[in-house]
């Protein structure tokens, strides 16, 4: 029953990026077996985390043919703001989570500036990058922000246990089976497809283009402020300059997973698959003891590869 | 050129598309290729010209065995394909367009304009167009693309000549035309390979007819030996019924009251009422304005002035979600372009502007979308291998079929549309006619634009007449006459 469109070529889409996972495990522990040893998988998975939740978000902007390269931008503002509420005094939860809806709101606003704008999404998120990045700076006096105290549950948000898995690597896993969910399950993921395949003709079927879309940027600002909770608890403090480039890293995982740039196609389970190439790519090349310099230079071929592959099998 | 394919069978994975076809094509004639949607007439075509490779089978071009690699070697060795679903860059100029892959430079590559833009003004002259060529295609009307294709196809001067559906959105002028043209060409030798879905147009200029059921041919036969009775019985393996069905209208109240509707430079002062289980026919030369009246109803574009009642309540359509949620619903004329998600199964598609009552809680229930989806493949007879298949697969009459389908299920007040069975086969035209009594009967109003006459006549309680913009003129369902509407249509009375 199934036509070409699904046939061979859509088997290579759902698992050539698994495999190539699973291949760079089998590559790395031959070189090295400590790579799987657990404590350093659990270690990967906590490293991971960061990049994943942003990479999350970044799959419905890049499904509906948007980028956001203001992530970085929101998660180190929004870590900021977070601390500077707990430096003074306000309850760390709450602080996190008024951070987060900051987070939130930031996404909306680049979400309104692209939608009722009508601006390319790749100039509005490069002004608010540099925007966000800039009020940071202002925010923290281009200093760090320390003493936000020694709340336990703050404490455990980057650096504790739940178990027997970090807890980074916990929240990540419950922020992919509820993306999931909303991505494959509801109108609102349908939606998301339907925008970035033909935007023209999910607007004439009465989809309100605008409103998904200033909701879909405001799911990745509330990402990148989630994992800037995270970072700030691990760090136990606010950098300025935290989160830079991380936008690039969540885009290459995207992309690593098989979502196309012009929107339309794609699954977050690609995404997921994406972020733990990287993650094993970063992780077993310091463990080979390979120098930081090379790592980028592998790191850009391998999504060359990845990429190039993609184009081949359509 | 003297083409000859013989026994072609191809099957796209598990769907068994062409299984044993024979069709010849004789220097200087046009020959034509009927059948029902998805008989397999694009995919023949689309292996003679290289796009698709046959499975099994043999092409011989003037005795001699060919096969071509892509359609670029197709192309090279005499052979242009104006293709059912039309290639246009939008963002592109009509001249871009005409040119594209084949630009006119010099010896330092730098593009001959002046070279370009007389060789298009001779072949728009040929074909009777006034085009701008600096316009952007994507502003084109469908009409208007359609012969920017046509142009293209005729600047290669090949020596084969495919046409996939070419006046499927043309008027009836522009036909006229397009056949002078095509008679010309023959005198010169070129062969046409002619495939539409409108009788009259076969027997008026071509020589000879195959005809496709199935992924088979069924017969091929000269013009002259068979008749339009003969030519569908073929075609459907059955007697067909009249082309149009019965038709009682029983009229509500006014369901749309449109008052002074204006949009500058495109309509001006449009008036018209629809009452309930009532059909309205739009009528009109291409270009008259029909589509952008529709396309401003329903919040598409915006309109200067105007006053749009829904039910004796005056609305504000600025989008087409504010339409939408006045209970109206809109077939577009272009379905590539904004009637369907071409990556999206049919299911999808269908499911697509009924997700409020398949998600009524944010929760898309599959079942009942897939169960929707069925029904609609049943009740249209739509030829899909599943609901899951990708809507870009599907053959050009099916796709419009699901367009049809997706709107039907938001059970609408004002169902607006435009060209409705464009590409549609004799069958399935039919029971779209039904359908739409159907609705009607339900007390769905429907506003119907079409370019074919006889459907105008044959469907509509009232037609009204769209000329230079202008309402020319009503006329009711027992003083209609085609010559009547083409008069206020060319702006006589
Ligand atoms: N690329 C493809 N992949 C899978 N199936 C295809 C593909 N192209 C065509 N088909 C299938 O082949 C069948 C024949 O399609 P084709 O486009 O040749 O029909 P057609 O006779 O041109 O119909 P129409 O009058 O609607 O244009 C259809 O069932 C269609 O779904
Ligand atoms: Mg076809």
């Amino acid at each position: 029953m199934k036509l070409e469109a699904t046939g061979k070529s859509g088997i290579w889409q759902k698992f050539g990026p698994l495999l190539a996972l699973i291949l760079l495990f089998i590559v790395i522990t031959v070189l090295n077996p400590s790579f799987m040893e657990p404590n350093n998988i659990l270690n990967l998975l906590r490293q991971t985390s960061i990049n994943a939740l942003i990479a999350f978000g970044m799959t419905f902007i890049i499904l509906t043919g948007g980028i956001d390269l203001s992530v970085g931008s929101i998660l180190a503002l929004s870590s900021a703001l977070m601390a500077g509420m707990m430096v003074s005094g306000l309850d760390p939860i709450l602080a996190i989570l008024v951070g987060v809806l900051l987070g939130t709101l930031m996404g909306v606003i680049n979400g309104i500036l692209v939608s009722k704008g009508k601006m390319a999404p790749f100039i509005v998120t490069l002004a608010t990058m540099t925007i966000f990045r800039g009020l940071t700076l202002v925010y923290t006096d281009g200093k760090p922000i320390t003493g936000i105290g020694d709340s336990e549950l703050f404490q455990m948000l980057g650096r504790g246990y739940f178990l027997g898995l970090p807890v980074p690597a916990v929240v990540m896993i419950i922020a992919f089976f509820i993306l999931w969910f909303l991505l494959h399950k509801t109108s609102f993921g349908r939606k998301t497809y339907a925008i970035g395949g033909n935007e023209k003709a999910s607007r004439i079927s009465g989809i309100k283009v605008d409103r998904v879309k200033v909701a879909i940027y405001g799911l990745a600002g509330t990402m990148a402020a989630i994992a800037g909770a995270i970072l700030t608890s691990r760090l136990n403090s606010a950098q300025p300059t935290a989160g830079q480039s991380y936008e690039m890293d969540a885009i290459a995982a995207v992309v690593l997973g098989g979502t196309s740039l012009s929107g339309g196609k794609g699954r977050l389970f690609g995404t997921l698959v994406g972020v733990l190439i990287i993650g094993t790519l970063n992780n077993g090349m310091n463990l080979l003891g390979v120098s930081s310099f090379y790592q980028q230079v592998v790191k850009g071929a391998v999504i060359l590869v990845a990429v190039l592959l993609d184009r081949k099998k359509s | 050129m003297q083409i000859e394919m013989k026994n072609i069978y191809k099957a796209f994975g598990q769907n068994k598309v062409l299984e044993g076809v024979q069709f010849s094509l004789e220097a200087g004639e046009v020959h034509a290729l009927m059948g029902e949607n998805g008989a397999g007439k694009s995919t023949l075509m689309n292996i003679l010209t290289g796009l698709h490779k046959h499975d099994q089978g043999t092409i011989e071009i003037n005795g001699k065995e060919t096969s071509f690699k892509d359609s670029k070697e197709a192309e090279e060795a005499g052979m242009a394909f104006i293709r059912q679903e039309l290639n246009i860059w939008p963002e592109m100029t009509v001249l871009e367009n005409l040119f594209i892959g084949r630009e006119m430079v010099n010896a330092f590559g730098v593009l001959r304009n002046k070279q370009m833009k007389a060789r298009a003004n001779e072949i728009f002259k040929m074909l009777n167009i006034s085009l701008p060529f600096d316009k952007e295609a994507g502003l084109c009307s469908v009409g208007e693309q359609q012969m920017i294709e046509i142009a293209k196809a005729l600047m290669t001067d090949a020596e084969v000549i495919i046409m996939d559906e070419p006046t499927a959105a043309l008027t009836d002028r522009e036909i006229e035309k397009l056949f002078e043209v095509m008679k010309g060409l023959t005198k010169k030798g070129v062969s046409l390979v002619y495939i539409s879905h409108r009788m009259e147009e076969i027997f008026a200029i071509c020589d000879r007819i195959t005809v496709m059921r199935d992924g088979k041919t069924v017969d091929t036969k000269r013009i002259k030996d068979t008749t339009f009775d003969e030519v569908v019985q073929k075609m459907v393996g059955r007697e067909l019924e009249d082309r149009f069905p019965h038709r009682e209208a029983h009229l509500g109240e006014v369901v749309l009251d449109v008052k002074g509707l204006t949009k500058k430079g495109l309509f001006e002062d449009i008036h018209f009422a629809v009452r309930k289980g009532e059909i309205v026919g739009v009528a009109g030369l291409m270009g008259a304005g029909r589509t952008e009246i529709m396309r401003a109803l329903f919040g598409v574009d915006q309109i200067d002035s105007g006053e749009i009642t829904v039910e004796g309540k005056k609305v504000s359509i600025r989008k087409p979600t504010d339409a939408v949620r006045y209970g109206l619903a809109f077939i577009t004329e272009n379905r590539k372009e904004e009637g369907l998600i071409l990556d999206f199964s049919v299911r999808e598609n269908i499911g697509l502007p009924n997700l409020k009552s398949f998600a009524p809680s944010g929760l898309v229930k599959t079942e009942d979308e897939k169960k929707f989806a069925e029904m609609m493949i049943k009740r249209l007879h739509v030829k899909t291998s599943s609901t899951e298949t990708i809507i870009g697969n599907l053959s050009g009459g099916n796709q419009q079929k699901v367009v049809i389908a997706k709107w039907i299920g938001t059970s609408p007040k004002v169902l607006i549309m435009d060209e409705p069975t464009r590409g549609i086969d004799v069958g399935a035209k039919r029971e779209i006619y039904e359908l739409m009594n159907e609705l009607t009967e339900r007390g769905i109003a429907i506003i119907m634009v079409s370019s074919e006459l006889p459907e105008i006549v044959g469907m509509s309680d009232r037609i009204l007449v769209v000329h230079e913009g202008k309402i020319a003129g009503e006329l009711k369902k027992q003083e209609v006459t085609q010559e009547k509407i083409m008069a206020l249509a060319t702006g006589g009375n």
